[in-house]
């Protein structure tokens, strides 16, 4: 039976039959050689993502997770603290950083007299040293009683507040208390210029006007 | 057909059919002791022994049918005209094989963990054999590989080799200078010294910059909130085995393409007048 070149006036027909395929049996909607290449790339379909969204997964996973560990670790004796200076202490925020990613803590008594009362259920205040505008490490410098970045030149005050620069929030500080005469400290958090706190946060992620709704937290924190 | 394919190289034509007489001075000439003019076993050897290579060549090209591909790359005619400024291409393809050898060696005693990295990155630099220089030829060659990059893309541009028919060349082109950046990238964390580290941490956290996906995007880059050892592992990996394959697999499009457009003359050679003449009639 020759096969009629498809009349694209008329609307296609829905048996088989009616078209005229070679091989078309009575009541068929579907050839079967069509049926066969779509069986054949869904299964192929079905073994890609198989593999695909498992391995997708694996590597998105930590997205989604808390990473942050939630352990207080020990910075020393209180009476090693003042409320006029920094105290540099050194620690790892993840235990498995390496030498290469120890973080620096810069710890000084809460000052009632000068302090924010936004933070004052902290005994101590303890000063992450990335810096807020790409985690470079800062320095306090005692003569200037100011952090400076040594990168492009970010300068904060005392309490960590930006004064000038690049940053865009002031710098991160971490949950203090004390238990037994010794000062720890816990989980880092993100502050805004009113020192307000927030989930941590990426260095650059504006806190501030309406730049804030563009950098969302993360699950991961 | 065989007019479009350019003819055989000398030493890849079949030899002529040897004479008895030929044979039999060879047999002379090897052994003093042959008889007379039937051939020696010291001709026999020689004759195979020359026949060997040809028929080595014979044996492949008969079952993969690869000579006229070869000679269509190999043999093609250039554009007048064309100049060492062509070569920078071929340059950046030796930088990158060179890159993958003395990667594939530095992989062999490079532990890629935030113990250990550093060590045996000191390990390889001080103590194993020639490893100072493995190790120098791979930092440096990356910077050669970039330059070479840009030069041939220079080259490209002023010569207006972008051109129709050769759009998809320059774009494929960009993508494989973009990978080999990210290569750049994600190999200066390795050695896992102060530099790499804070290096890094300011690479991630400009993509933490970017508006709405950027803490997305930064947390992907370190696998979590933290910079730690699942950061580096991931940046091995990407350094180690994704990057080089889809560079590996761009350079074979790339080439594909050059084989099959061809290069283009200088923009400085006109048309010949006769050929625009005849053209013009």
């Amino acid at each position: 039976m020759p096969s009629q070149p498809p009349d694209s006036s008329k609307p296609k027909p829905r048996y088989t039959l009616d078209e005229g395929a070679p091989g078309a049996f009575e009541g068929e909607t579907v050839t079967r050689r069509k049926f066969m290449t779509g069986g054949a790339m869904a299964i192929g379909g079905v073994a890609t993502a198989a593999f695909g969204l498992p391995a997708l997964g694996f590597a998105l996973g930590p997205q989604f997770e808390d990473g942050t560990p939630d352990r207080w670790q020990d910075m020393g004796p209180e009476g090693e603290f003042s409320v006029s200076t920094y105290v540099p202490k050194v620690m790892n925020i993840v235990a498995d950083a390496g030498e290469a990613g120890k973080h620096t803590v810069y710890i000084r008594k809460f000052d009632p007299k000068r302090d924010s009362k936004r933070n004052a259920d902290l005994p101590y205040v303890a000063i992450s040293n990335r810096c807020a505008h790409l985690g470079c490490p800062v320095r306090y410098i005692q003569a200037s009683k100011r952090f400076v970045c040594p990168c492009h030149g970010g300068v904060y005050e005392f309490e960590g507040k930006v004064e000038g620069g690049p940053p865009v929030r002031p710098l991160d500080r971490f949950y203090t208390r004390v238990r037994g005469g010794r000062v720890e400290v816990g989980e880092r958090f993100s502050l805004n210029s009113e020192l307000r706190r927030f989930s941590v946060r990426d260095p650059s992620n504006h806190l501030d006007g309406p730049w804030q709704y563009l950098y969302p937290s993360r699950p991961s924190t | 057909m065989s007019k479009l394919t350019p003819p055989l190289p000398k030493w890849l034509r079949p030899a002529p059919t040897r004479t008895h007489e030929d044979e039999g001075v060879a047999a002379d000439d090897g052994a003093p002791g042959g008889n007379g003019g039937e051939p020696g076993r010291a001709g026999k050897v020689r004759e195979s022994a020359a026949e060997g290579s040809a028929n080595v060549v014979g044996w492949l090209d008969e079952r993969s049918g690869i000579s006229p591909i070869v000679r269509a790359q190999f043999y093609r005619k250039v554009p007048k005209g064309t100049n060492w400024f062509y070569t920078l291409g071929s340059a950046t393809l030796f930088a990158f094989v060179s890159q993958a050898v003395t990667g594939v060696f530095l992989a062999m005693y490079y532990e890629p963990d935030t113990s250990r990295a550093y060590e045996s990155a000191a390990h390889i630099t001080n103590e194993v054999f020639l490893g100072e220089l493995v190790r120098g030829m791979h930092r440096w060659g990356s910077t050669v590989m970039i330059i070479l990059i840009f030069l041939h893309m220079a080259r490209t541009f002023v010569f207006g080799a972008y051109k129709y028919p050769r759009e998809l060349q320059w774009v494929i082109g960009v993508v494989l200078l973009v990978l080999t950046l990210a290569m750049g990238l994600t190999g200066y964390l390795l050695p896992f010294d102060q530099r790499s580290f804070w290096a890094t941490t300011v690479a991630v956290n400009l993509n933490a910059s970017a508006p709405v996906i950027g803490p997305y995007l930064a947390d992907f880059m370190r696998g979590g909130a933290e910079f730690g050892a699942a950061s580096l592992a991931r940046f091995y990996a990407l350094h180690m085995l994704a990057i080089p394959g889809l560079i590996a697999a761009l350079i074979g499009a790339h080439l594909y393409l050059v084989a099959k457009l061809g290069t283009t003359a200088p923009p400085w050679l006109k048309a010949e007048k006769k050929a625009l003449r005849q053209e013009g009639i």
